[in-house]
């Protein structure tokens, strides 16, 4: 094969935000999401009020200079509360997604590069669990568990292993027969240096990928356990939670909805965009 | 230093092959239907041969001979399901952990497909530091000289310790693959196929990289081809595979110039030789390599064989029958009447 | 007779790099060409050129000619091109499993192309694709021709595909590389049948390959790509037993198959060139023991053996002499 086929044949991964140059939805995705830590490190410093400071003085205020983003129905300013927001969405990002990587990715592995009883019998934990609808398996543990942040953090951990383990589990059924496995088995390497340093990094790039748009899917699941009222408690500032507070008024003072929403649409298109340019961009380098 | 040098000094002389298998055989479960009988495809089918030390074997044969996972069962690397192998006199198959660490540190294997056969995460150096790191061939501060010295060894430059596989070549991957496997200083090379993905002129620059090798380190090489050009120039023996069995044997001369079994002889005539004034062979061989799922009876060969008789049709394979150290497995005596096109002519 | 001429053909990629430079070429009727190169000479993109199938992105023929019959097929519109497509040159292929449909059946697969170029009725395309199907020497055709395929061995889909090919009766069968992913006893069948039907059906044929042995055994002429550029092109004998370019040499003399038999090849240094990264002026000039400033600097022009008119090479520094080649139409067909 020629060596422009090669670098051709190389390439896969090709999604584009309606146009946009992968290397540009990286940069976006990278710049986007900075901001929001910043922006969540930064909250007690750079909010402008108190989150739970009620004032009810200026309840229902529509945006005006004082308050960008209005107040809500307690006068509690609503950009402090989606500033100081985004401290627990961004933590339930990234610790809901960080344990089924990690779970997932791990037996996934596991199970198939040892194949057989073993492969088939996580197979079959994979069908059980992906036989329930996931809303209502989550809501289920949580509502065992009991409503709060840390029970969340346990069923997604219980729950959301599942796909990882099985883009993890495919990549490595694939790669286990190259070639260089066989080198390295000829080569004397036992098993978990081949499994752990061979196989394992060119099995994550699909999982990695896929664990930005898990972001994505997390921080509505988040949003909507805590709308349902089983996650954050109020009067924590949550942006699900503000969503589902606001719901009543949503005729009569729109912004109390509005923002924290479009708070979430943000930070998901964020993740989206870095998933989309991090996708291309390991794809380049298989 | 190199510290291969002192192998070199004193020629091994020892009783017995440096590696052997004897009635190997390998088979494989093929997928298909939930009947109570589980198919199974032979592979390799009762093998027996030898590599000496130092010595050039070829291995030659087409698709579905059995050439690759014989290679692969040789090493261990895959299961046999008879028969046995000998590492330097040891038993390895149904081997003990030891056995078998021994013989990972003394044998290396090289690939067909010089991309995939090199991690794509790694650099060269990285590859090849985790061998002398693994096998603690060299001290840790040592690593790096040794690693380019590798790489000198196979003709790439020190500069290529810090690419990856994806920014070389055919020819540079293969190179640094073979660099990979000398890591590990090994005594036998198994080579599967390692030439036939690469540039015609590449290829001459890894077979005399393998030739120039095996003089200064007296390597031996199980060298697996389907090109017999390339066996004649490189290999002091040759084992013809058909279908899982080795049906002729001996010193590269003897088996190219007088082949004694037919399908040795219509691979020969097969040779696309660069003279113009030779025609296409008038009867060339008719038929496929056929699928060892179904094995014929008798001679696995007779289908296909212009002189196949009644007695090949039916019952067991052939018996092999020596010649001095020349074996082949076919009841015909003469090697038959139609010129065999001699390969080595005013050699 | 001459009946395909390529002159001065160039394609270029998106960043303006010539894939294949200035390639002149003929075809005559009933004979064999062999077009020998490695990676990257551009043999399969000129061939696929020829019947204007080059693959979409980002490539595009800059400039020359191709006459077939004094038509320039590179002024055709679509229309017309796919008239002459299959009817005037066919195409096999390397892989014969990815170039056959698998949801037909070898015999659909034939008689459509009869009752596209021909106007057969179903019947009759039917009897012609069996009877393909025995000129091509595929055991029991009647029944074959039934078989989809999958359930053709290796060969027989090669020889499927070259049915195929051949049941819409070009002139011109240009084979990329047939018989390279083959067993070395089944080539020997393949080019024997190619040999053959040459004879039977005055067909002539581009054989891509980069082994010298098939060429030397089948080809009548060679023509020998670098680079995207002709290196040197002639009679057979004329270019294997004396050969002007430094390249064909090189080539020769490293087929594990060529004189000696034995002991170390005689090897080109160095590796073919990558398209992003062609050398200035005369491409090979990197890997040539002969190359001097003026290799690196200027491309060679080509010039025709004293003794052979119709042997010519591109170099500043032949192995025998040469003397510049006399332009103007009617030495065309001396390539």
């Amino acid at each position: 094969m020629s060596m422009t086929e090669k670098i051709a044949t190389q390439r896969f991964g090709r999604f584009h935000l309606r146009g946009l140059p992968r290397q540009q939805a990286l940069r976006l995705g990278i710049l986007m999401l900075s901001a929001w830590l910043l922006i969540a490190l930064f909250s007690p410093w750079i909010a402008p009020f108190d989150p739970i400071a009620q004032d009810a003085a200026v309840t229902l205020s529509p945006p005006t200079f004082a308050h960008p983003f209005g107040t809500d129905n307690f006068g509690r300013d609503i950009l402090s509360r989606v500033m100081w927001g985004a401290r627990i969405d961004l933590q339930i990002c990234i610790i809901g997604v960080i344990f089924p990587f990690t779970f997932g990715t791990l037996i996934g592995a596991f199970s198939g590069y040892l194949g057989g009883a073993v492969d088939t019998f996580f197979m079959r934990v994979i069908d059980v669990v992906l036989a329930f609808p996931f809303l209502v398996l989550m809501l289920s543990i949580i509502a065992i568990l009991g409503p709060g942040l840390s029970s969340f953090y346990i069923a997604m951990a219980m729950v959301g292993w599942v796909s990882y383990a099985r883009l993890v589990r495919s990549q490595v059924l694939t790669l286990k027969h190259r070639d260089f496995i066989l080198a390295a088995r000829s080569l004397g390497y036992r098993h978990p240096r081949i499994l752990l340093l061979h196989l394992l990094p060119n099995a994550l790039t699909s999982s990695l990928v896929f664990s930005m748009s898990d972001c994505v899917l997390v921080l509505l699941s988040g949003a909507s356990v805590s709308y349902l009222g089983l996650g954050v408690q109020p009067p924590l500032a949550e942006w699900g939670v503000m969503v589902a507070e606001g719901q009543s008024f949503i005729t009569t003072a729109w912004w109390i909805t509005t923002f924290p929403g479009l708070a979430i649409v943000v930070l998901a298109m964020s993740f989206s965009l870095l998933a989309d340019g991090l996708g291309d961009k390991l794809g380049e380098r298989p | 230093m190199n510290p291969l040098s002192d192998r070199t000094a004193a020629p091994d002389v020892r009783p017995y092959p440096l590696l052997e298998a004897e009635d190997l055989s390998v088979t494989f479960p093929v997928s298909g239907g939930l009947g109570r009988k589980k198919r199974v495809v032979q592979a390799v089918n009762g093998v027996s041969m030898y590599i000496n030390a130092g010595e050039t074997l070829g291995l030659v044969g087409e698709s579905g001979s059995g050439k690759s996972t014989l290679g692969r069962a040789m090493l261990q690397l895959e299961n046999a399901s008879a028969g046995r192998v000998r590492f330097n006199g040891q038993l390895i198959t149904g081997g003990v952990k030891p056995d078998i660490a021994r013989l990972r540190q003394q044998t290396a294997m090289i690939f067909q497909d010089p991309f995939s056969s090199l991690n794509p995460r790694q650099t060269l150096g990285e590859s090849i530091g985790e061998v002398l790191r693994v096998h603690q061939k060299v001290a840790k501060a040592a690593i790096p000289a040794r690693i380019n010295e590798l790489l000198t060894l196979v003709g790439l430059s020190a500069d290529h310790a810090s690419r990856r596989p994806q920014a070389l070549s055919g020819g540079q991957c293969q190179r640094a693959g073979i660099a990979r496997a000398l890591a590990i200083e090994p005594r036998l090379i198994v080579a599967d196929e390692c030439v036939a993905a690469l540039d015609v002129s590449i290829q001459a620059q890894i077979i005399n990289l393998l030739m120039d090798l095996r003089e200064s380190m007296g390597l031996a090489i199980l060298f697996i081809a389907h090109d017999l050009a390339i066996v004649r120039r490189l290999c002091d023996r040759v084992a013809v595979m058909y279908l899982g069995r080795i049906v002729e044997s001996g010193p590269t001369q003897t088996v190219f110039n007088t082949p004694r079994h037919p399908y040795t002889a219509a691979l020969v005539a097969a040779i696309p030789e660069i003279d113009p004034d030779r025609p296409l062979p008038e009867n060339s061989l008719q038929g496929e390599p056929p699928s060892p799922v179904s094995l014929p009876a008798g001679c696995a060969f007779h289908p296909r064989c212009a002189r196949a008789l009644p007695a090949c049709r039916q019952g067991a394979a052939p018996e092999t029958r020596h010649i001095a150290d020349h074996a082949f497995a076919c009841v015909l005596d003469a090697p038959g009447s139609e010129r065999i096109f001699p390969m080595t002519e005013g050699m | 007779m001459t009946l395909l001429q390529v002159r001065g053909l160039t394609i270029e990629d998106r960043q303006g790099v010539a894939l294949v430079d200035k390639l002149s070429l003929t075809l005559s009727a009933g004979e064999i060409l062999g077009l020998v190169g490695e990676s990257g000479s551009g043999k399969t993109l000129s061939c696929r050129a020829m019947m204007r199938l080059l693959p979409g992105e980002g490539l595009n023929i800059r400039a020359g000619e191709i006459r077939l019959n004094d038509t320039d097929l590179l002024t055709l519109n679509d229309k017309r091109m796919t008239a002459i497509r299959g009817r005037e040159i066919g195409m096999i292929f390397q892989n014969p499993a990815s170039h056959l449909n698998p949801v037909m059946t070898i015999g659909q697969q034939i008689a459509e192309s009869r009752r596209l170029h021909f106007g057969a009725s179903r019947r009759e395309a039917q009897r012609q694709a069996v009877e393909w199907l025995r000129q091509v020497g595929i055991p029991d055709p009647q029944r074959r021709v039934d078989n989809y395929p999958h359930e053709f061995s290796g060969g027989m889909r090669q020889r499927a595909m070259i049915a195929v090919a051949l049941a819409c009766e070009p002139k011109i069968l240009i084979a990329d590389e047939p018989t390279t992913a083959l067993d070395v006893t089944v080539q020997m069948q393949i080019l024997r049948l190619l040999c053959d039907l040459r004879e039977r059906l005055g067909i002539a044929i581009i054989l891509i390959t980069h082994d010298l042995g098939v060429v030397a055994q089948t080809c009548d002429r060679i023509a020998v790509m670098y680079g995207g550029r002709l290196c040197e092109t002639g009679e057979k004998r004329q270019v294997l037993a004396q050969a002007l370019h430094p390249y064909t040499r090189g080539l020769i003399d490293c087929q594990p198959a060529s004189e000696g038999g034995a002991g170390r090849l005689i090897t080109l240094p160095g590796q073919p060139p990558v398209a992003a990264r062609f050398p200035t002026g005369c491409r090979f000039h990197p890997r040539c023991a002969h190359a001097t400033a003026q290799c690196h600097d200027l491309q060679p022009a080509m010039q025709t053996a004293a003794f052979a008119r119709s042997h010519v090479a591109a170099c500043h520094h032949p192995l025998r002499v040469l003397s510049p080649v006399i332009s103007g139409r009617e030495n065309e067909s001396t390539f």
